[in-house]
């Protein structure tokens, strides 16, 4: 990004990103996930300080707004951590290819009065809250979980999210696959019909909610936690034992599935098995037609994508992510491959 | 007859009355107090040269301005007024030129309907018209939708400006042979000037706030740019993405640009006043 | 008519049709999309309160709920509040303070909605979660006053848009009541009327145009997007009390019109887009009907 007074700006040419050659600026638009938002946000700064006339525009608003812009044909990318369903695959006018871009968290963040330890929470109990079947901080099953902590009995005020969310869809994947009635009653998708609660807009909205209502209770991504300094919680993975999200406990989350991902990278590793294992886990995926009708655009980010894959992944530490493993990451090269540049 | 006294409890009343119409005015003025001291309180300490030179910053990170959403604000009101300002004019004067005409009537209807025309419907339509045909998000669409909601303003205020011009200017010109056009366009429209560039600084300064018409056809960028065709910052949009995030960094520059929306309203709003008045002492009196 | 003059009307007249022809487009390009949804869903669209697009089901009763609850309110709170400012800056205030307080309301129809938002999140919202949080537990039984105590919801966006709609109101109020004519209120005070009652006098000759006064109020609420969607909390319910998050016709489709990830969908919100112009445009109609015939019927009153 710039950060000096406009001089150093190269002027952008008066079209839709679509310039030839080295030298002529390229603006290249997309939007979705703003459960990657952080870490794109410094990637696409820090390549366009490599590359000052390549400049990629991401906007998070959110994955369902990806997937959507992205068919329409309105943004050239699209960014998302649920991945498209076959049903909305088959409604785009091209084919479109999913690539893992990092690993992330989805953590439970809390604002309770008079708390400042860290609270356990297993699978069932989230559900159950969100369920709005535990309605208040003091009830018994939190109670015995949280031996030491003092929780009052303020009610519990849900929030979650009020647009079309990956991080929703990693959310109520976990839920679903820990809790029968979740399943049966909220389901899986980016935006589920939620029993109870506030709405927040993307991770940013719910962050800000949660830091803002006292008695609340909320889902986002671990940087939205880490970078505000929210109180999350630790959740208890397959092999029983409480977590709390780190980037080796999402890496691990990831070893299980990564070994057998399927080749067109679509594949949840939420509840994933194995010890130190973070349950919440995901990858998030950036969305290109197989066939871009602006070629140049394509060939720039294709070769933004092989930085991001490589050179990028050391970005991830410091903002909360886990980066991809090798051998995704090589999959993902030769798929590359697979977009037509030219 | 011997007059009567006013019964005391009728006196009462009408002094209860009386009070509550102050506590009214007083009820109105607090708000307004509170919504001003906030956004200068805060917003006056987030004001300094990094906000108007620099370009927002990563996500997390401390520091940025609002360099390319004030450039956006600028290109896009100036979009808006170069749509606006032909056809809101010009449809003003029909409106004075023709009023009987069952055409001026259907104009003046639908110059009203749009007024009444909610913001976000607008861009719902400029998403349709400009967006999805041109296959993107641009500064055009943002620059389409806020000139659609400016014509009606100004088509209005310019037909009342119009209509105040003493006949006797109109009826001169006429009977000097002038023709119509001559004659409106060359005494009458000079005469209404002042006041018909008043009332497009407060329609500017009116969708300069606005914000709903620009979330889905300007969109957001987060460069510095000026391109027609590309996705272009708005401090509005800005201000909307930074206050409902969690950042504090962010939150403060949100005021900051509240103050500067604020501002920007202020002065046109008080620019407007002093000319309009200027023009009235030479003229009134 | 001799040509130039003829020219002069169709070259002028073209820029005024091109107004006339962007409230069509506008109405005819809301019909055309949402047809998908009209065909679909037909009444029934507003008659459920289930909005799960996802899962293909578009109720949309609570957004029409949410807008109408929260712009009455707003009207309940706001027209005392714009009626007394119009009758003290017209009636009663002395004639030095007249041009400050007019500039004073204006400017509060000035500030951006946008601004209204940022200070409802930040200032109102908290103010209106400690009144929540102090509030006894006997009046928290009550319905309209149930729930937990979120801050956003149904009162404080109904507190901000009275706040905007005040204005608007006392404006046209104030020029509906300069056109009594001075003698009615002289005649009130010569048969021994107290200020009062003289003022209600004129109030109630005026009332049609106050009416209509009110109702344009009532259609600037109607309409209000950002500052709403930032306080009302976002949940598609149908709930009466006064503290539980609710939506917006406006706020739903500045929400989720960016994602709308299928036709249906889309076609679903601009329906509602389609119905929000038409009650606001019903809504306005009437309002400017109400005024303008208070405007004919003076003169004559005078005239008697």
């Amino acid at each position: 990004m710039l950060s000096a007074c406009g001089g150093a700006t190269q002027p952008v040419t008066a079209n839709n990103g679509g310039a030839a050659g080295n030298g002529q600026a390229l603006q290249i638009n997309g939007a979705g996930a703003t459960f990657p938002n952080p870490i794109y946000s410094k990637w696409f700064a820090e390549y366009n300080k490599l590359h000052p006339e390549i400049r990629i525009n991401y906007q998070s608003i959110g994955s369902g707004g990806g997937i959507q812009q992205l068919t329409n044909r309105t943004v050239f990318f699209g960014a998302t951590d649920g991945p498209m369903n076959d049903e909305q695959l088959k409604a785009a006018p091209g084919p479109i290819l999913h690539f893992p871009t990092v690993l992330g968290a989805v953590v439970p963040v809390y604002n309770i009065p008079g708390v400042t330890d860290e609270l356990k929470f297993t699978g069932p109990v989230l559900a159950d809250i969100y369920l709005g079947k535990i309605k208040k901080w003091n009830d018994p099953v939190l109670a015995k979980l949280n031996p030491g902590a003092k929780l009052p009995a303020t009610d519990v005020t849900v929030v979650h999210r009020s647009d079309g969310s990956g991080t929703t869809y990693i959310f109520v994947d976990f839920l679903s696959k820990v809790s029968p009635d979740f399943k049966s009653q909220v389901g899986v998708n980016t935006s589920v019909k939620w029993p109870a609660g506030v709405g927040g807009k993307g991770n940013e909205g719910v962050a800000g909610l949660v830091t803002q209502t006292p008695g609340s209770i909320g889902y986002v991504e671990l940087i939205y936690a880490l970078q505000n300094k929210i109180a999350f919680g630790s959740v208890q993975n397959t092999a029983g034992e409480f977590v709390k999200a780190s980037d080796d406990a999402v890496t691990k989350a990831a070893d299980a599935a990564a070994a057998t991902i399927p080749p067109d990278f679509r594949v949840s590793i939420t509840n994933a098995p194995g010890a130190g294992a973070y349950p919440i886990s995901s990858f998030t995926w950036i969305l290109l037609y197989e066939n871009p009708t602006d070629k140049a655009s394509g060939k720039a980010i294709v070769d933004f994508m092989q930085w991001a894959l490589t050179d990028g992944q050391k970005y991830c530490a410091d903002l909360g992510y886990a980066p991809l493993p090798a051998n995704v990451v090589m999959l993902e090269q030769a798929a590359l491959g697979k977009i037509k540049v030219s | 007859m011997k007059a009567r006294r006013t019964p005391p409890a009728r006196k009462v009343l009408s002094a209860l009355f009386v009070a509550a119409c102050g506590l009214a005015v007083i009820a109105a003025l607090i708000p307004l107090a509170f919504v001003l001291f906030f956004v200068i309180s805060q917003g006056v300490q987030s004001l300094n040269l990094d906000f108007f030179l620099n370009n927002p910053r990563p996500v997390g990170e401390v520091g940025g301005g609002m360099a390319n959403a004030i450039v956006g604000t600028l290109i896009l009101t100036g979009l808006a007024a170069a749509l606006a300002v032909p056809i809101g004019i010009l449809s003003g004067v029909y409106l004075s030129e023709y009023r009987g005409s069952r055409f001026a009537s259907t104009v003046r209807f639908a110059a009203d309907t749009l007024n009444g025309v909610p913001s976000i419907v607008i861009g719902v339509f400029a998403y349709a018209v400009v967006v999805l045909p041109l296959g993107h998000f641009s500064t055009l669409a943002g620059g389409f939708a806020l000139g659609i909601m400016m014509i009606p303003i100004i088509a209005r205020t310019t037909e009342e400006l119009l209509l105040l011009v003493p006949n006797a200017l109109r009826e001169g010109a006429l009977a000097l042979g002038a023709t119509r056009a001559r004659a409106v366009f060359s005494v009458i429209v000079p005469a209404a000037l002042p006041g018909i560039i008043t009332g497009v600084v407060l329609a500017l300064a009116r969708i300069a706030g606005e914000t709903a018409p620009l979330l889905f056809t300007s969109f957001n960028n987060g460069f510095f740019s000026t391109s027609l065709t590309q996705p272009i910052s708005s401090i509005t949009v800005q201000v909307f993405t930074y206050a409902i995030s969690p950042y504090e960094d962010w939150h403060r520059q949100a005021w900051a640009g509240a103050l500067v929306l604020v501002t920007i309203v202020l002065l046109c709003s008080m620019a407007a006043r002093i000319a309009a008045a200027r023009v009235a002492r030479i003229r009134g009196q | 008519m001799r040509s130039p003059d003829l020219g002069f009307r169709l070259g002028i007249g073209v820029f005024a049709a091109a107004l006339v022809a962007i409230v069509a487009g506008i109405g005819a390009t809301l019909a055309n999309d949402s047809w998908l949804s009209l065909q679909r869903f037909g009444l029934n669209f507003w008659r459920t309160s289930n909005w799960d697009p996802v899962a293909g089901e578009f109720g949309a009763l609570p957004f029409i709920w949410g807008t109408l609850y929260s712009s009455v309110l707003a009207l309940l709170i706001a027209t005392p509040v714009a009626l007394g400012i119009a009758v003290f800056i017209s009636e009663l205030c002395p004639h030095w303070l007249r041009a400050p307080l007019i500039f004073l309301t204006e400017l509060l129809a000035a500030i951006p909605s946008i601004v209204y938002g940022l200070w409802g999140i930040f200032v109102l919202v908290p103010v209106v979660r400690a009144v929540e949080l102090t509030m006894p537990e006997s009046l928290r039984t009550l319905p309209l006053f149930s729930g937990p105590p979120f801050g956003v919801g149904m009162l404080a966006a109904a507190l901000i848009l009275a706040i905007m709609v005040v204005p608007f109101t006392s404006a046209v109020a104030r020029e509906v009541l300069k056109t009594v004519p001075m003698t009615q209120r002289e005649a009130a005070y010569a048969l021994g009327a107290t200020r009062f009652e003289a003022i209600r006098a004129a109030m109630f000759s005026a009332r049609t145009g106050i009416i209509g006064a009110v109702m344009l109020g009532f259609g600037r609420a109607l309409g209000e997007t950002m500052a709403v969607t930032m306080v009302i909390g976002n949940n598609p319910q149908v709930a009466l009390s006064l503290f539980a998050p609710q939506y917006t016709m406006a706020a739903v489709i500045a929400n989720e019109f960016t994602e709308a990830a299928n036709a249906l969908y889309m076609s679903a919100l601009i329906e509602i887009g389609l119905v929000l112009f038409v009650i606001t445009l019903l809504v306005n109609l009437m309002s400017r009907g109400l005024i303008w015939s208070m405007a004919r019927q003076v003169p004559a009153r005078a005239a008697a």
